[in-house]
């Protein structure tokens, strides 16, 4: 059994749920342009999964087998919509750049699979650190990455002038491939190899081997 | 009483029951009470957008250079319900009680376009729009901005056209949203760009939309360069769709109509 700590530690950089599970993928390239929709989203993402894990924890003795994903997507929906509500309020600018981000939490991998995976076998307790664990090391991936795309594309960190652009009489070229979504991939495989160079146990073993061209035809 | 079966039928029931009572119980209620504020903050960014795009608030600030705020600028203008149709001011309708866009999808309230009318590919035109005046003390126009629209490359950019009082001539455009790619199509929300469209005329000697967005521009001072505005490097059809939207909204089916019955009163 699990240590408190340790739940809540351990997905940080351990068993990050981007970088060794590789989940959540879709929003950790869509939202972090810039640094102050990545804090907002991480904001977001955070309060739901904790709270979601409670609730799905709560009533886990009480769920029936059969419809237990509808009763988590449903808990996980409501809190997803009650948080799109509050920065539509809050922070209505960072709301229009965020747009459907917020609502696509719902299907966020993270929130469903820790769930399914923990909150419905552990207390309330355990689940609200496992859950504020797991979206935390979701948080630290999503902000180094927006660490980097948002100066070398922007040439800004939180609308903050870093490097002086070009377009504003200054010497730095803006990277455009930093704008668009692919460059996070290209830094989270990056931040993957990175890690798994320190951390060798986190390499996963081949799922299948390829066999040898046994004859020079075969690779016509 | 039977004994209690997490896995039976009543008991699956009540769970799914109970669970989405109280569920729907917590949504409704984040969001009546957040509607308010998300109102507030709604209205408060139009009003941002239209002083931007009559260039009354630069961009990322919150007052302009004498220091007022958003409030005291917009109170200038007027808010004035226009009929797309005849061209006139529709009376006794409240500008605040409609949403032109809303209307657009209505067939009741809207026009449909053919292919040959329809350049800023939005479908159906709705018959009447909201349009923003600011008069000088003595009553004439001062600018005028109208709410523009159409199709770029990924969706449809939304935005204001600000014409200055003489009813010809550009006095800012701006749009509030649109999906173009950031660093491509995005740069319409370029400041540097935008300050290219003030001063641009919108129609040539026959009363024609003339507004084009060219990779180079004629000689200064030729008849022509006072209708072209630098294109957008690397983002053709977002340029073409610019293009396209503000000759719709200032020809025949948009504000066209307005505009010479203003002239012509004026």
């Amino acid at each position: 059994m699990a240590t408190p700590k340790e739940v809540l530690v351990d997905p940080i950089i351990n068993n990050n749920p981007i970088t060794l599970q590789v989940l959540g993928i879709c929003s950790a390239l869509a939202v972090t342009v810039n640094m102050a929709t990545t804090l907002v989203m991480c904001a977001a993402v955070i309060f739901v999964t904790t709270l979601s894990n409670v609730g799905v924890s709560l009533v886990r003795n009480r769920t029936p087998t059969s419809i237990r994903i509808i009763v988590q997507m449903t808990i996980i929906a409501s809190l997803v919509i009650v948080v799109d509500q509050a920065i539509q309020a809050v922070a209505y600018d960072i709301s229009k750049s965020l747009s459907v981000f917020v609502g696509l939490i719902i299907t966020n991998c993270i929130v469903m699979g820790r769930a399914e995976a923990f909150a419905m076998q552990n207390g309330p307790w355990l689940s609200a650190l496992d859950g504020l664990g797991n979206t935390l090391g979701y948080s630290v991936i999503l902000i180094a990455v927006a660490l980097i795309r948002e100066p070398l594309g922007s040439g800004t960190l939180l609308g903050y002038e870093i490097l002086p652009r070009v377009t504003d009489g200054g010497w730095y070229y803006t990277n455009g491939l930093m704008l668009l979504a692919p460059s996070a991939f290209f830094i989270i495989g990056l931040f993957i190899w990175a890690i798994r160079s320190i951390k060798p146990e986190q390499v996963e073993e081949a799922a299948y081997q390829i066999a040898p061209n046994l004859q020079y035809q075969e690779a016509m | 009483m039977p004994e209690f079966n997490k896995e039976g039928l009543r008991n699956t029931f009540f769970v799914a029951v109970v669970l989405c009572l109280v569920c729907s119980v917590i949504v409704s209620a984040a969001a009546v009470m957040l509607k308010p504020i998300q109102k507030v903050n709604q209205a408060f960014d139009q009003k941002q957008n239209i002083l931007r795009a009559a260039g009354m608030l630069p961009a990322g600030a919150a007052v302009d250079v004498a220091g007022r705020n958003v409030d005291e600028l917009f109170a200038e203008f007027d808010a004035r319900v226009v009929d797309l149709t005849t061209g006139l001011y529709a009376e006794g309708v409240d500008p605040q009680g409609i949403d032109p866009i809303k209307m657009a999808k209505d067939p009741a309230r809207s026009m449909a376009l053919d292919e040959t009318q329809d350049i800023a590919t939005i479908g159906r035109r709705e018959n009447v729009s909201i349009v923003y005046v600011r008069e000088t003390e003595d009553g004439a126009i001062d600018k005028i901005v109208l709410p523009v629209r159409g199709y770029g490359l990924w969706g449809t950019l939304y935005g204001y056209l600000a014409i200055e009082g003489d009813l010809e001539t550009v006095a800012g455009l701006g749009f509030y949203a649109q999906k173009e790619t950031p660093g491509l199509g995005g740069e319409v929300d370029n400041p540097a760009w935008k300050a290219l469209w003030p001063g641009i005329r919108l129609y040539d000697d026959h009363g024609a939309p003339a507004v084009k967005l060219v990779k180079s521009r004629s000689p200064e001072g030729s008849a022509a360069a006072a209708h072209e505005v630098d294109a957008l490097s690397g983002a053709t059809l977002t340029t073409k769709g610019v293009e396209n939207l503000v000759r719709f909204w200032t020809g025949e089916l948009g504000f066209g109509p307005f505009l010479d019955h203003l002239k012509s009163t004026s």
